[in-house]
């Protein structure tokens, strides 16, 4: 799937970073939680989160994501944006809630790690 | 590589949006110097979570990163309250957070825990009412 296929899929207006919409991602992970993300997130490049601060971009920059979904059309800071276009990370906004915009992205393909944590 | 190479960054306790910084800086820096891509995750992590951990609970701190051979150590010094019972503070979920920490996404007890998830060797050295000095290693 590509970047854009998700901002297509959640109905999403992008903010920073057209120039990865053409970049293929292969799983995502949806949290408001960034420790949690800094702790279990491999190899996921999409973040799909509830929580709006300057952390949500750099956690994203720390994981090598490529792109930040912000659900129910919350909307992050210019200085929020400004970070993501430095560390080149695809920064969008969704009316969708979190349950709603993780389940249309995993039923159209685009799963988690499928890891259990125990 | 032959020469050690060092970094040393102020971390700025007073904001919580600048927190990450140095970490971001190393990440780059390691990017430059050719490190392989799990590595750089590695180092930048373990320092962004420490860093976060400086901004909660010390008010800031120092951070001194040293690039060596087959090793990149950290080392984060604050002189903050300290950590009282420090094998409880690496258990996942003990928190000290306050709670508005926790509606900023951090607070969940995973800080130390993760550091030491991702790093090869760490060590804590705390005195209550003195501070918390934090050494980690990656090898590479």
């Amino acid at each position: 799937m590509t970047i854009n296929n998700i901002k297509e899929l959640l109905g999403a207006q992008v903010l920073c970073g057209n120039e990865n919409l053409s970049k293929d991602v292969h799983s995502a992970c949806g949290s408001d939680m960034m420790s949690d993300v800094l702790a279990y997130v491999k190899d996921q490049a999409v973040l799909l989160t509830g929580l709006v601060n300057a952390q949500v971009i750099r956690t994203a920059e720390m994981m090598d994501m490529l792109c930040v979904v912000f659900v129910r059309s919350k909307q992050p800071s210019k200085e929020m944006l400004d970070l993501a276009e430095e560390c080149g990370i695809a920064v969008m906004t969704t009316p969708l809630r979190m349950y709603d915009a993780c389940g249309l992205l995993y039923s159209n393909g685009l799963t988690g790690n499928g890891i259990p944590n125990v | 590589m032959s020469d050690t190479l060092t970094f040393h960054f102020d971390v700025d306790g007073e904001n919580f949006t600048s927190a990450g910084q140095a970490s971001v800086q190393v990440k780059k820096n390691l990017r430059q110097l050719g490190f392989d891509p799990e590595t750089i995750r590695r180092v930048s992590i373990a320092m962004y979570e420490g860093e976060i951990n400086m901004v909660i609970h010390a008010g800031g701190g120092t951070a001194d990163v040293t690039v060596d051979d087959g090793c990149i150590e950290i080392v984060l010094s604050d002189t903050g309250p300290g950590i009282a019972n420090i094998e409880q503070a690496m258990q996942e979920g003990f928190s000290t957070a306050p709670d508005n920490i926790r509606t900023l996404g951090f607070g969940a007890g995973m800080g130390l825990p993760n550091m030491k998830r991702y790093t090869d060797y760490m060590h804590i050295d705390s005195v209550v009412g003195e501070g918390t000095t934090i050494t980690m290693k990656v090898n590479y």
